[in-house]
């Protein structure tokens, strides 16, 4: 009987509320928003009052778990993969501080880009500040991981990372759950100056951190989670990391894989069990998600070893997200692909929600800088990225958190005039404002329009740290309060949005106009949550 | 024994409540379960889908593979034949028939039911208009999962279980109306099959 049906986000949750976390630090993203979620309404985590807020990015998230690491206590940080890119100088750092009480960072991976903008793989992360990885094939392993995770970084005296993908991030299945352990006491690091990274200090504990590495390859080849099966079959040998080990299981029902398997999912790669695999096996066949990490380790630079396959070689896809098919075609085994699609069936893109006042606010847009054509709207990550499908075609731009700020500054100092700028509130104080202080700084002439639905909406509507703050931020950071704008995006406002626009983009300087309307997902789910409760 | 579901419909359909219902039967059964489900930015309006396999095995893999699921339960008539692909030959196709048309180029409805007519095994109902006769008309999901009920190797009592533990909180005037509704749904399938 399974008693808990977890998402294996939610199995990561319970296993840091379980292994005895103070606190976990997060910025909402897809896939590992409900990692944070489940600890915010878990009432065991409620009566110990775990630190459970949002934080405004994902850097300010790690660097706040490094402190609580600090004070001895345990924390868990959580971020999707390109939010690592964000606390990638605090993360880093850690691993040349190392921690003091057990610190985990849990990152969730994309492939397929599901709800991202590129599929970067966080192994090569965890290889870069040189810390175990732990990769996870199944729900019950990521919350064992978490829980066994934190007493590893305590251990190592080392960050560990916890890498998900998609896939087990949003599957459910049964967890067995482990006794809760008390936290940790609040006890400074023995050594005062652990965590002060002034070059003498930061040379020694570097050295460290090197000398840390074969006890890290050690652990990894004494794994519960690193393991070798399979059969007798010596013609290939098969590396699974993390989930597909469970592709590979799927085609050979029962256990009944001919050919000898190593199971990864702790790293450093367990290299004793690596190499007799691969002393044994005539070829290789690494099936990992994500980039070919572990594939290109392993690949003989000079011909000399055994012959290794993967995504690299062409026996799996390069990109997107491995399933059962891809395995089974890897291996040579018969697809047995049902009807085809029939023709008519046509896309269904996602859309924004009907009556979304973005939805307005781009209708002003397009109106009032119909006259100039394309290519001047420089647009953001959130909802409001779909802007730019049909029937709005109203952003040209999207790359990371803030850069709509920045790049139509760049573009206004190229002399691309007028130039306009596209943000979400959360976004905006996620990695916004440092850009607007540039604008401010160098007077330039850029229209930032910020749409305020008061809620972090992509992600499932949690509260913005920008809430209430955005004129305050924008007059305090030095935009010229007559040029901080606040509209209402109706469609009765229609005329007065497109006259503001109008009238600021003609302004020599920088010009903010917020375009306030709550999410309407999120006020139809608070009337529900009322409803129920009442 | 082992039932791979796909269940498909449109972000913000309530597919997972279909889900979460046909997986606690499974559970309370003892029966184990892996469900992949979408989150992010497909739930705004795009086409979603979710992987269920129960069975009373463990379950390997989060996804089922092309050729083998045994019912495609769709809560709208388009998303039925988005995933034909993974279609056993003897698996069974349940579609709602009521439209979502959210998109510029969606098809005739005429079209799409001469498609699902074509397959081997397929029940098309109404289940909007069912649900709303019922008086009942957020139950159209709960008329689809009883329409679904007699190719997933559970039992009508064991569904109905599963129903009354999920919706316990609302409520028992939720629990019974739902029960109305998948018993309505439920008959429309065991119709179907005799003729």
């Amino acid at each position: 009987m399974q008693k808990n049906l977890l998402l294996g986000v939610e199995a990561i949750a319970q296993g840091a509320i379980d292994g005895g976390i103070s606190g976990v630090y997060a910025y909402p993203g897809t896939p590992s928003t409900e990692i944070t979620e489940y600890i915010q309404v878990n009432p065991e985590a409620i009566s110990r009052n775990i630190h459970r807020r949002w934080s405004v990015n994902e850097k300010t998230a790690y660097e706040a778990a490094l402190g609580m690491s600090y004070t001895g206590k345990r924390a868990l940080v959580c971020m999707k993969h390109v939010g690592l890119n964000v606390a990638a100088d605090p993360f880093m750092n850690s691993c040349v501080t190392g921690v003091h009480g057990g610190l985990l960072l849990a990152v969730a991976d994309d492939p397929s880009m599901h709800s991202s903008q590129n599929e970067q793989d966080s192994r090569f992360f965890g290889k870069f500040g040189m810390v175990p990885i732990l990769e996870p094939s199944n729900q019950q392993e990521a919350y064992d991981m978490v829980y066994e995770g934190l007493e590893l970084s305590e251990a190592l005296q080392l960050p560990v990372v916890l890498r998900i993908t998609t896939r087990l991030a949003h599957s459910r299945s049964g967890v067995e759950r482990r006794p809760m352990k008390d936290e940790n006491p609040l006890q400074l690091p023995s050594n005062p100056k652990q965590f002060l990274l002034l070059p003498a200090f930061a040379r020694r504990y570097y050295q460290n951190l090197l000398s840390k590495q074969t006890e890290m390859v050690h652990r990894s080849e004494h794994s519960p989670w690193n393991f070798l099966t399979g059969g007798k079959d010596n013609s290939l040998g098969i590396i699974c990391c993390g989930l597909t080990y469970n592709y590979l299981m799927e085609n050979y029902p029962g256990g009944s894989c001919p050919y000898p398997v190593l199971k990864v999912s702790q790293y450093p790669l367990p290299e004793t069990l690596v190499k007799a695999l691969g002393r044994r096996c005539e070829e290789l066949l690494v099936l990992e998600e994500g980039y070919p990490f572990v594939e290109e380790q392993l690949s003989d630079f000079f011909g000399k070893g055994p012959r290794v396959m993967g995504r690299l070689s062409g026996a799996l896809p390069r990109a997107g997200e491995l399933n059962p098919d891809h395995v089974a075609r890897a291996l040579g085994r018969e697809v047995h692909q049902g009807l085809t699609v029939p023709p008519l069936v046509a896309n269904r893109p996602p859309a924004l929600c009907q009556g979304c006042g973005h939805q307005d606010v781009y209708a002003a847009l397009n109106e009032a800088i119909a006259s100039l054509g394309h290519g001047r709207v420089f647009s953001d990550i959130g909802c409001y990225t779909l802007g730019a499908l049909q029937p709005y075609n109203s952003i040209d731009t999207c790359v990371d958190m803030g850069a709509s700020v920045t790049m139509a500054k760049g573009a206004f100092d190229a002399g691309l005039r007028p130039a306009f700028a596209v943000i979400g509130d959360s976004t905006f104080t996620h990695s916004g404002i440092t850009g607007l202080l540039d604008c401010v700084v160098e007077k330039s002439e850029v229209t930032i329009i910020i749409l305020d639905n008061e809620a972090v909406a992509m992600t499932g509507g949690q509260d913005s740290q920008a809430l209430g703050r955005i004129e305050a931020i924008c007059a305090g950071v030095g935009v010229d309060p007559a040029h901080i704008r606040v509209v209402v995006p109706l469609k009765k406002n229609h005329d007065e949005m497109v006259s503001v626009i109008r009238e600021e983009m003609e302004w020599k300087g920088v010009s903010v106009i917020i375009a306030r309307r709550p999410c309407i997902q999120k006020i139809a789910r608070e009337k529900r949550e009322k409803q129920v409760t009442q | 024994m082992k039932t791979d579901i796909i269940l498909a419909g449109v972000g913000g359909q309530g597919i997972l409540s279909i889900a979460a219902t046909i997986g606690a039967a499974a559970v309370k059964k003892g029966w184990y379960l892996k469900q992949s489900e979408t989150h992010g930015m497909s739930q705004r309006g795009g086409a979603v889908s979710s992987h269920l396999r129960i069975s009373d095995d463990p379950v390997a893999s989060d996804l089922i593979p092309l050729g083998c699921a045994d019912v495609i339960l769709s809560v709208e008539p388009m998303e039925s034949l988005r995933y034909l692909p993974w279609l056993s030959p003897q698996g069974w196709v349940v579609s709602n028939s009521t439209l979502f048309d959210n998109i510029p180029d969606y098809p005739d409805f005429n079209l799409i039911k001469a498609e699902i007519d074509k397959l081997p095994q397929a029940v098309l109902l109404d289940a909007d208009t069912i649900a709303r006769e019922l008086k009942h008309p957020k139950g159209s999901n709960m008329v689809m999962l009883g329409a679904a009920t007699p190719f997933l190797q559970l039992t009508s009592g064991e569904i109905a279980e599963a129903i009354a533990f999920i919706f316990k909180k609302k409520g028992e005037a939720v629990i019974e109306a739902n029960i109305r509704a998948f018993n309505a749904g439920l008959d429309f399938s065991m119709k179907a099959f005799r003729h």
